[in-house]
């Protein structure tokens, strides 16, 4: 059991003052931006809540809110089943085991605009590996710079390489935990693969799997880099995702106030989420 | 059983396979790659790499990035220790709340912080500096060198604490004679994913710098729209920044799953 102990705050203050800096005060400035209005020369204007009002009614946002919830939807939906059957299929023990969780994990350890362009220079039509395997080898025409389906397709494969192993790594260190013995009764039980998956192995990654799912959720909510050097949020605005969209807006146009009410609708959104999470994994550590 | 080994090595074959692409175009001549499909290097050339390791701004830019990752995960372990220690053994008022907005900035957009960051690092003049990209990512990295090593921590039993207490042992000499040594897999794993998001984190690196401090990512989408479209030195560029990471994976090999679970397996 912890111990009370307030003095600990003493522990923390290098991490509050440093994580406060970073936080608390870019945070101040963009909520200043979002309710005023300026035209440059730093001349700023009231402006209230007009920028919030109009962004929860423009159509651009809905568009691209809707395609992040697109986007996030189908990474999970792949990333997540794709990843617990690679980990169930992963030999448990022997030399090739770290070799395999070594190769698997080094497209995390990619810059991610080094992603972008590797994507870039592996999916170019003529020139490019997969984009000359698809256009001449099975003959379906593709190009991702004119066709949004193909641009989709494109950055979905590419997040799926990017960040399976994520989820397969985590599944296998749940997996790994299940003592032999489990494995044995059940046998002895003459337990199915499928019930030996069900009662046994998939309780056992519950707690990873929360974890990976949560992950992936918030950092596929948050992508720019990957997809902004592959597409450019092209063909037109089909992958034109929530921080493209974000990026375009403050960086790209300057509109400072609409941008910063953007942050902050998007932040809220994270917030939830984060909460939901930190709700889940406190739960856990209480049993 | 048989099946099994087919399905981990069809997906490490798709894994391999963009990599494969890119370090092949690395060896190929802007000529070859312009001039049609190749599935292996024709013309072997190191002429791309030659460009880069006698280039000022490229080799710089490895530097750059090599520093101010490194400065980070100092920073970001340094600082993470001692408030880990307090979240895993200590109650005390507000720790629930803290540690939410410590999580809290671990998920926050970078997209959303690129402009603020900007003007609030060049007010207090830290622009192009170093220091400012390690101390811009201790935004996400801090928080998450606390949550990882407060699962390693919490794993460590409190008999340890209080045993080297009545050995007389004081709280410094505790901490870094016994409970570090104890936890020293859980802090290789911590320096390694600091490392790790600031080595692939690019919008706030790139937002923050201009050319003392620019990292090797930034000045390679650089080069690739001034230059022409030089494919074959971007590969070269591309491949150069897969090392350090393939590096570092290697010595926490074996409990690089951990490390994702945040020490919770």
């Amino acid at each position: 059991m912890k111990t009370q102990n307030n003095r600990a705050w003493l522990f923390v203050l290098p991490v509050l003052l440093l994580v406060a800096f970073n936080a608390l005060i870019p945070m101040m400035t963009v909520v200043n931006y979002s309710v005023q209005e300026t035209f440059g020369n730093n001349l700023f204007f009231w402006q209230g809540l007009d920028w919030f009002e109009g962004l929860l009614r423009s159509d651009r946002f809905h568009a691209a809110l809707g395609r992040q919830f697109l986007f996030t939807g189908l990474i999970l939906a792949i990333e997540v089943p794709l990843g617990i059957a690679i980990a169930l299929a992963m030999p448990r023990q022997g030399g090739w085991v770290s070799v395999c969780l070594v190769l698997m994990a080094l497209p995390m350890l990619i810059p991610w605009n080094v992603v972008g362009a590797m994507w870039n220079i592996f999916t170019l039509p003529d020139i490019g590996l997969l984009g000359y395997f698809i256009n001449h080898v099975l003959n379906i025409p593709y190009d991702m710079t004119q066709n949004p389906i193909a641009a989709w397709v494109t950055i979905v494969t590419m997040d799926v390489w990017h960040w399976t192993s994520l989820v397969v790594l985590l599944s296998y260190a749940g997996l790994v935990s299940i003592p032999d013995a489990y494995y044995q009764a059940a046998k002895i039980d003459g337990a199915s693969n499928w019930a030996v998956f069900r009662y046994i192995q998939l309780p056992k990654m519950k707690n990873v799997l929360t974890i990976a799912i949560l992950l992936r959720f918030m950092d596929s909510f948050n992508i720019f880099t990957e997809p902004f050097v592959l597409t450019g949020g092209g063909p037109g605005n089909s992958t034109t995702l929530l921080s493209i969209d974000l990026v375009k807006i403050a960086l790209g146009q300057f509109d400072l106030g609409p941008a910063a009410a953007m942050s902050l609708i998007y932040f809220v959104i994270t917030l939830l989420v984060s909460w939901l999470f930190y709700t889940l994994m406190t739960k856990d550590d209480l049993n | 059983m048989k099946k099994r080994y087919i399905i981990t090595t069809a997906y490490i074959f798709f894994l391999m396979l963009p990599i494969y692409w890119l370090v092949s175009m690395s060896f190929k001549t802007t000529g070859e790659i312009l001039g049609g499909f190749s599935l292996f290097p024709q013309e072997f050339t190191l002429e791309n790499y030659r460009t880069i390791f006698t280039d000022p701004t490229w080799y710089w830019g490895y530097f750059n990035s090599i520093f101010y990752v490194t400065l980070n995960t100092v920073i970001s372990v340094s600082v993470a220790l001692p408030a880990a220690y307090a979240f895993s053994r200590y109650r005390f008022l507000g720790d629930k709340q803290l540690f939410f907005w410590l999580l809290t900035n671990r998920m926050a957009p970078a997209a959303v912080f690129a402009l603020p960051f900007f003007q609030l690092y060049s007010a207090v003049g830290l622009f192009d500096t170093h220091l400012g990209v390690a101390l811009a990512h201790a935004l996400f990295n801090v928080p998450l060198a606390v949550w990882i090593l407060e699962g390693f921590m919490s794993g460590v039993p409190k008999e340890l604490d209080e045993t080297a207490y009545v050995d007389g042992y004081s709280f410094p000499r505790f901490f870094t004679t016994i409970f570090l040594p104890t936890i020293k897999s859980g802090v290789g794993v911590t320096a390694f994913f600091c490392f790790m998001f600031s080595w692939v984190e690019l919008l706030l690196a790139k937002t923050l710098t201009a050319v003392d401090a620019k990292p090797i990512a930034a000045i390679m989408t650089k080069t690739a729209s001034s230059a022409g479209y030089e494919l074959g030195l971007l590969a070269a560029a591309g491949t150069l920044t897969i090392i350090p990471g393939a590096i570092v994976i290697y010595f926490v090999r074996n409990n690089i799953a951990k490390g994702f679970a945040m020490g919770r397996v």
